[in-house]
């Protein structure tokens, strides 16, 4: 009886699927072109090394030095920076850190935050009182700044790749634990109300079971929403780390907001090259996963489906209508 | 980025009461009390991961004492004793107003706050003007063009407004407005002299906008705004994006209310209905959207300050960072902490005066 009723989660509810092929050619569009970015953003984080002319901390090529603020040429197509490194190598390899950052505060944020939102939702109690008094307090403070703090005690500022990645990575997850915890939290007080959670009770269901089961599994379709958000505040407080020299070394990993920082003197004196490329990579990765995240939030969000006419009664004629226009 | 968890924090603390009055009163209260645990549970929070890296004096000067000058040091300023101590008597002192002095310079750190506050204040302001022109007036047209052209592109603005980091949007404005065109300049606050000028003015603000303008030297008063032109709009177009998706989503959905219906039939023309009759419900939430971007602001104002020099609280943040002074990044991270805690309870003051619902 109570399995019947426990539906699985998909990654996109049917309902989702419906109203995507209902949605306004803004929405589809909105929803490829993130979808493209995504694909491609992770492809060449996988693939980077096969991408990359150079390593991402080469300096010289068969014994040749590459060569300070190079102007772009055949051998470097997007120049080299200050330090001598080739920018479309070490923009390539950026993907690759991205990814890791996105991952990394992924899990740091995703598990925590959702096992609390389930005991304090379901157990309620003082637990419930704490929890929530305590992601209110965390809840509003910008993570850049925790993530300066971090990357100071983790390895002193001074930065490898696994200090760099575990500053911002736990930063992140201080201000987005509070975040899914809300959420799941809300879903499961409403969740738990239902008939059948009461069913498997009433059948004699351990706590444990019944938590992570029926509650857990019917609390957290909302969650790939805040995925997309998480993962753009990913590289973001990574990249602003790096842009104010708390990140990650140039020879221990290629770090997009590091590469930014070395060019704020090429800004200066009209070198276009060595800041453009990171920082239009930054753009692009963010813009595919908001994108993403939007559109899905669009189409999960009864207030923005798309309804034709004026009136009710044209609305309802309307619903079908908007499936067909292209 | 918040249009997902825009539920305002503390809303459930109270039980619901019967007179209205009392209810407002104590849901107040209750919620004015709460500023405490947050700031407290932050400035913990930073004071214990800085000291997990060990105390501030060896961290600024470890490598250029000698041990027993370090110890004399140490024991001079009370940072051998035990951290359970220390950390109480840093509570006591931050309740009494008194964040300690610099490590680096000896300066009391309520001074570094004072000096380097305004700045950081008027360039939020900037940001904040730019965010409304730009944010409110675009979401209008996006919510008004429905699915068409205009809202497609101006949608695209704004979720490229997000996706660009703060310090990029800051570059990519320097280098084409300031470098290449040369009409703005590239940073700082204002121009050599026009600093030594305002700063030896009888009585000064901070604020060098308000200096200038109560000097009476036109010139100075340009070359203030000169300079805030890029920082403010690169912190700006940050805040506007956010505010153009909010007012677009809320005008939608006063848009197809009753009310706009019954105007429409009524035959009110389509930029008064759009202008008049729907854009006002529709702002109430940005003043509370507003007042959550504080924070984001804060955290942006960081980088900003960093890309054009704006000598402010974020910029001597980063400063007192890279040089290891812990009780002025203390002292710096304790303010901001404070702010968004009180600009959240403001937030929820005008909600809760605006929505009697909020309360209960």
């Amino acid at each position: 009886m109570a399995q019947l009723l426990v539906r699985r989660p998909t990654l996109l509810p049917d309902r989702l699927r419906a109203r995507l092929r209902t949605g306004g050619p803004v929405q589809r569009a909105m929803l490829l072109t993130g979808a493209l970015l995504t694909v491609l953003f992770v492809l060449t984080a996988l693939l980077g090394p096969l991408l990359a002319p150079y390593g991402y901390a080469q300096l010289q090529d068969g014994g040749r030095l590459f060569g300070s603020q190079q102007h772009p040429s055949g051998a470097h197509p997007l120049g080299t920076t200050i330090a001598g490194y080739d920018v479309l190598s070490r923009t390539v390899w950026g993907a690759r850190t991205a990814l890791e950052i996105i991952l990394a505060a992924l899990l740091l944020s995703v598990v925590p935050g959702t096992v609390l939102g389930l005991a304090s939702g379901y157990l309620g109690g003082r637990l419930d009182r704490l929890l929530v008094g305590l992601a209110d307090a965390l809840y509003a403070f910008p993570p850049l700044l925790l993530a300066i703090v971090m990357s100071i005690v983790i390895s002193g500022g001074q930065s490898s790749l696994v200090g760099g990645l575990g500053a911002a990575a736990c930063s992140v997850a201080v201000a987005f634990v509070p975040q899914y915890f809300r959420v799941v939290r809300a879903e499961v007080t409403r969740v738990k109300a239902e008939p059948f959670v009461d069913a498997a009770r009433v059948i004699g269901t351990g706590t444990w079971r019944i938590m992570f089961r029926h509650v857990l599994r019917n609390s957290v379709r909302t969650l790939p929403l805040i995925f997309t958000i998480n993962a753009s505040e990913a590289i973001l407080t990574l990249a602003g780390l790096g842009f104010l020299g708390f990140g990650i070394e140039p020879n221990s990993a290629s770090e997009w907001g590091y590469d930014l920082n070395r060019s704020v003197a090429d800004v200066t004196s009209g070198l276009w090259w060595t800041a453009i490329p990171p920082g239009l990579a930054i753009v692009l990765t963010v813009l595919g996963t908001t994108l993403l995240g939007e559109s899905l939030t669009d189409l999960a969000d009864p207030r923005l489906r798309r309804r034709g006419g004026t009136s009710t009664k044209a609305t309802a004629t309307a619903t079908d209508g908007g499936a067909d226009d292209d | 980025m918040s249009a997902l968890t825009q539920d305002t924090p503390g809303a459930v603390a109270t039980p619901a009461d019967g007179a209205a009055g009392y209810g407002l009163a104590r849901y107040l209260v209750v919620r004015f009390l709460l500023i405490i645990p947050t700031v407290f549970i932050l400035v913990s929070l930073v004071f214990f991961l800085m000291r997990a890296t060990g105390d501030p004096i060896s961290a600024a000067f470890g490598d250029r004492l000698t041990p027993d000058q370090l110890q004399a040091k140490l024991h001079q300023a009370g940072y051998d004793r035990p951290l359970l101590t220390q950390y109480l008597d840093y509570l006591k002192s931050l309740a009494t107003g008194d964040f300690g002095r610099t490590v680096t310079d000896n300066e009391p750190v309520t001074h570094v706050l004072g000096t380097y506050g305004a700045a950081t204040v008027e360039l939020a302001c900037y940001a904040l003007l730019v965010a409304l022109a730009v944010g409110v007036p675009l979401g209008m047209v996006a919510a008004t063009y429905r699915d068409r052209a205009p809202d497609a592109a101006l949608r695209l603005f704004a979720v490229l407004t997000y996706a660009t980091p703060v310090f990029f949007a800051g570059l990519l404005l320097k280098l084409v407005f300031a470098i290449q065109l040369g009409w703005l300049p590239a940073s700082g606050r204002a121009s050599t002299d026009v600093q030594l000028f305002l700063q030896n003015q009888t009585s000064t603000t901070g604020f060098y906008l308000v200096d200038a303008i109560r000097s009476g030297d036109g010139a100075a008063v340009a070359d203030v705004l000169e300079h805030a032109v890029l920082p403010g709009v690169a912190l700006g177009l940050l805040v506007a994006g956010i505010l153009l998706r909010l007012v677009r989503t809320n005008l939608i959905g006063t848009l197809g209310a009753d009310y706009v219906e019954a105007a429409r039939s009524r035959g009110v023309a389509p930029f008064r209905l759009v202008t008049r009759h729907a854009t006002r419900p529709a702002l109430i939430p940005v003043v509370t959207v507003l007042g959550l971007q504080v924070a984001g602001l804060l955290g942006g104002a960081v980088l900003t300050e960093t890309t054009f020099e704006w000598k402010g609280l974020g910029y001597e943040l980063a400063h007192y960072l890279t040089v290891r002074d812990f009780p002025a990044v203390q002292g710096i991270v304790a303010l901001f902490a404070v702010v968004v805690a009180v600009t959240n309870f403001l937030v929820d003051v005008v909600a809760a005066l605006i929505d009697p619902r909020v309360r209960y």
